[in-house]
């Protein structure tokens, strides 16, 4: 799926996280800033990742602002910024939810 | 070698420190030493400016201290220093009670100038705990809770050429206290070590009174220098204005469960002691705590520690008969002192110095502590962050644990870390100390503590969990975290209370 | 219906992570995530699909989870519904019921889901907030409306604008509501919450309210913050002398038993079926208390 407007999802409050997607044409390239980096890094990058890769986005800018959140957060966040990316927030993906 | 808390400890440290072996002190007999004294009638002591000092002190290869009860608002300690670096003088030993934040650029610059080569200190953060965990300092810096470093100021270890102390107030030949003028902090305990035992001792005051100066915290006895500057600190940044108690509601559920312990324990009887931190929760425990003791009739022998404003209104209340008081954390507990004599001033030795004919700490009945980290064993660290970084100080965490049973209290996880883990990152006070751990999700006895486990078994509506069952709740809610990467290098060790390497920290890897 | 205790029913905002997180640990008795009035038009999506994840993954233990959906006119409702069924969340509470009807447009929405996700028809629970006087007027239909009904709540806030009024502190303002919505609860065999007290600072006013609507009969009370729950089980926790009633209640009933006869006395006294009823229930309100030990004995303070 491609990636129709930049949008956001999640706040900069503490446990949330940030996301901003935008489009991209060199696959899904994560920009992260998190405290908690040293120990989550990678697997925050595969939450996004994965995330994305079920809602078919293959190609996309992510900036990922993370205030110690959990994976279920990380997870909810890419989907709403995924969905309003894609314009469908209206219609959400049942199968991803 | 490894110690007995399990660490990893490089032999090249081990040449003139033991490794941690036990909590036990026993009964050794300790030389202590005395400072050098420059006789003089008095006279000579007022001194225009903190130039003029520094050059007639400190020299190359000197150890100077500073004490932090000024906290954020010390102006002293960025003063003397801009001095220190500015006369071109290397290869200091610097030796204060603590560091705050506010001291931060300025160490970092003075390691950077050459000036400071060694440090000891309680703690550090920010800029220069970054600084020092990312190889800024050649030589290890030396960690000492406010005991230990009572303790080795008393035998020699820490010998303290040059004292810098800020007082709000002294008379010309240097009797001075803590408790009155704009900067006025309360208790001078830390300092007081100082002024006792170092070879040349410095007052500085921003409010020159009449002699002689009474009450005397400091007495002209000790005193070499007096150095009148235009401002001591910032009243507003000394300490926060009153103490307020947390709204947070997760500190008041962890609060209210620590009152639950304290209360059904063999130790809330008529004349009990307690200590408690400033965090959130352990603060919050003195409301839980005040009204228990009005229930149940029953009031405290003493309280102990660093002191806020809740405590002192207990002691005014009348719950608790003594305050026995070596820093305080607000204006509401630094400017009660005069006003109460059971808020008694004490040193650090006479707070928890280990070797001693007697500390206070160890007649503590109960210490409610905070932690950084907790494992499994029961080891806390209150040393280093999530990242391996030092953001911490010891303070009297190892100390305050002798005390009959110690609870930690802490919330099981903080944002996406794990307050409960499989191994600290950092040991600063040994698992053998630590009585009971109390987070929001349920409340752990150390399996040492069977007397415990069975006093509270009885108890319905305490949560009573093991402790490897938090640790698990807490993996399973923020993941398995990949492990920290260090170099070898050795940046700091951490000393127990007797001295003993309890932990080294490593550099952390970029 | 299964008799649960519904003392405390904590709000909490569908789109805070933090809240949303913690929301477990204070030991309410019911849990309600709000999609609704805490947030915003253009963070529904956001807020719906982190409540979805949460309820996924996060261990809320023993506390009934409800979820406050979006209105049955609002563009949200249906995609709410829908997430919240597929998340397996046990109770959705409607806002602003006023009729029977709503209730079974809800019910509607929530098979078709239920349907769709695989879910057994009915494993869903609803339950309506009552916020007007329409809503009032109509309680017992609104309670009678579906099997899968839990309980009313009032809403003071809305209601007390609609009757062209505003909340006072001795509450006399909402107490025909109170008594019509508990009254139709009971009727219908379902719970009752009362509303909110949003003012932190008012221990003594929420004490006074909480102690009234537990003397009128509500089973609980919605509450805006953790800190409430303490002192709403402090006045649900029996005394004393009921809690040892209670036990001898369940002794003669255990007596009776064991001699294999139907009729259960006490005292020489029969015990009549509401005497039962009334004793499990302190019992169950001791148990949560942590008055009565593992052994079934009453503690002493």
């Amino acid at each position: 799926m491609e990636i129709k407007q930049t949008a956001l999802a999640g706040t900069l409050e503490s446990s949330d996280i940030q996301i901003t997607l935008s489009q991209g044409n060199e696959g899904i390239q994560i920009d992260l800033d998190s405290s908690v980096e040293a120990l989550y890094g990678p697997q925050i990058k595969k939450v996004i990742t994965d995330t994305l890769a079920a809602y078919d986005i293959e190609n996309a800018k992510v900036k990922a602002v993370d205030k110690g959140a959990l994976d279920c957060v990380i997870k909810a966040r890419t989907m709403a910024a995924a969905q309003r990316a894609l314009g469908t927030v209206d219609k959400p993906n049942w199968e991803v939810l | 070698m490894k110690n007995n808390a399990g660490r990893e400890i490089p032999e090249e440290f081990l040449n003139d420190r033991k490794a941690f072996e036990s909590t036990e002190i026993g009964h050794p007999e300790i030389q202590r030493t005395a400072p050098k004294v420059r006789v003089s009638t008095g006279d000579d002591k007022v001194v225009e400016s903190i130039e003029d000092v520094v050059k007639s002190t400190v020299k190359d290869g000197m150890t100077i201290s500073f004490h932090h009860h000024l906290r954020e608002g010390d102006f002293i300690f960025n003063k003397v220093m801009d001095c220190i670096i500015n006369l071109g003088i290397k290869d200091l030993t610097l030796a204060p009670s603590s560091l705050t934040n506010t001291m931060n650029d300025k160490v970092v610059e003075a390691i950077k100038a050459g000036t400071i080569t060694n440090i000891t200190s309680s703690g550090m953060r920010g800029s220069l705990g970054e600084a020092v965990s990312h190889g800024l300092l050649k030589n290890p810096v030396i960690f000492r809770s406010h005991g230990n470093r009572a303790r080795s100021i008393e035998n020699g270890e820490i010998k303290i050429d040059v004292a810098f102390l800020g007082v709000p107030n002294a008379d010309r030949l240097g009797n001075a206290n803590g408790m009155t003028g704009d900067a006025a902090f309360g208790s001078l305990g830390y300092a007081l070590m100082d002024a006792n035992y170092a070879n040349k001792v410095v007052l500085l005051t921003d409010n020159l009174v009449d002699y002689p100066n009474t009450p005397a915290s400091i007495k002209q006895t000790q005193v070499d220098y007096v150095v009148k500057v235009d401002q001591v600190g910032d009243p507003d940044r000394i300490g926060t204005g009153a103490t307020r108690f947390t709204k947070n509601p997760k500190d008041l559920k962890i609060a209210k469960m620590v009152n639950d312990v304290i209360i059904h324990s063999p130790y809330f009887k008529q004349g009990f002691s307690f200590q408690t931190g400033s965090g959130g929760s352990a603060l919050a425990v003195a409301r839980f705590l005040r009204q228990s003791m009005i229930d149940n009739h029953i009031t405290a022998s003493f309280a102990l520690g660093g002191i806020t404003k809740p405590i002192v209104d207990l002691l005014e209340e009348g719950l608790v008969q003594k305050v026995m008081d070596v820093q305080d954390f607000d204006k509401g507990a630094a400017t009660s002192m005069k006003e109460n004599k059971n808020q008694q001033e004490i040193d650090a030795s006479w707070y928890a110095d280990p070797e001693n004919k007697g500390a206070m700490v160890d007649q503590l009945d109960i210490a409610i502590l905070s932690a950084l980290e907790i494992d499994t064993n029961f080891n806390v660290n209150v040393m280093t962050g999530s990242n391996g970084v030092i953001r911490g100080a010891i303070g009297g965490h190892q100390d305050a644990a002798t005390s009959k049973m110690t609870i930690i209290c802490a919330p099981l996880t903080r944002g996406r870390i794990a307050t409960v883990v499989p191994a600290v990152s950092t040991v600063v006070t040994p698992g053998d100390s630590i009585d009971v751990l109390v987070t929001e999700a349920g409340i752990a006895v150390n399996p040492k503590r069977q007397d415990l486990v069975e006093a509270f078994k009885k108890v319905p509506g305490l949560p009573l969990v093991s402790i490897e069952e938090l640790q698990q709740r807490a993996e399973k809610i923020v993941g398995k975290p990949q492990p920290l990467q260090f170099t070898d290098r050795t940046v700091a060790l951490v000393t127990y209370r007797d001295g003993s390497l309890i932990d080294v920290i490593k550099q952390v890897k970029d | 219906m299964e008799e649960r205790l519904r003392r405390t029913m904590m709000f909490v905002p569908g789109n805070n992570a933090g809240m949303v997180k913690d929301a477990g640990i204070y030991g309410a008795d019911s849990i309600m995530f709000d999609l609704e009035d805490s947030v915003s038009m253009d963070q529904k999506d956001a807020a719906r699909m982190l409540v979805y994840e949460a309820l996924q993954t996060q261990d809320y233990g023993d506390a009934e989870l409800v979820v406050r959906v979006n209105g049955i006119d609002t563009p949200y409702f249906r995609n709410d519904v829908f997430a919240m069924v597929k998340a397996g969340i046990q109770v959705v509470r409607l806002p602003k019921v006023e009729s029977a009807q709503m209730m079974l447009d809800l019910v509607k929405v929530v098979e078709e889901a239920e349907k769709k996700f695989n879910i057994p028809v009915g494993t869903t629970h609803v339950m309506a907030a009552i916020e007007s006087a329409r809503g009032v007027m109509k309680a017992l239909e609104i309670a009678e409306s579906t099997d899968r009904m839990i309980g009313l709540a009032l809403s003071a806030e809305d209601y007390t604008t609609d009757m062209k009024t505003h909340r006072y502190p001795d509450g006399a303002e909402l107490e025909f509501a109170r008594n019509m919505i508990l009254h139709a609860a009971r009727a219908a065999g379902i719970a009752a919450f009362d509303t909110v007290f949003t003012n932190m600072n008012d221990i003594e006013g929420f004490q006074r309210e909480t102690e009234h609507i537990h003397q009128l009969g509500f089973d609980g009370k919605s509450l805006v913050n953790p800190r409430q729950i303490d002192w709403v089980n402090k006045v649900y926790e029996p005394s004393k002398a009921e809690i040892e009633n209670a036990l001898d209640v369940e002794a003669a009933i255990e007596e009776a038993h064991e001699k294999g006869s139907g009729v259960i006395s006490m005292n020489g006294q029969m015990v009549d079926r509401p005497v039962v009823l009334r004793a499990q229930r302190v019992i169950r309100l001791a148990k949560a208390s942590g008055l009565i030990n593992e052994d079934g004995e009453y503690i002493e303070e």
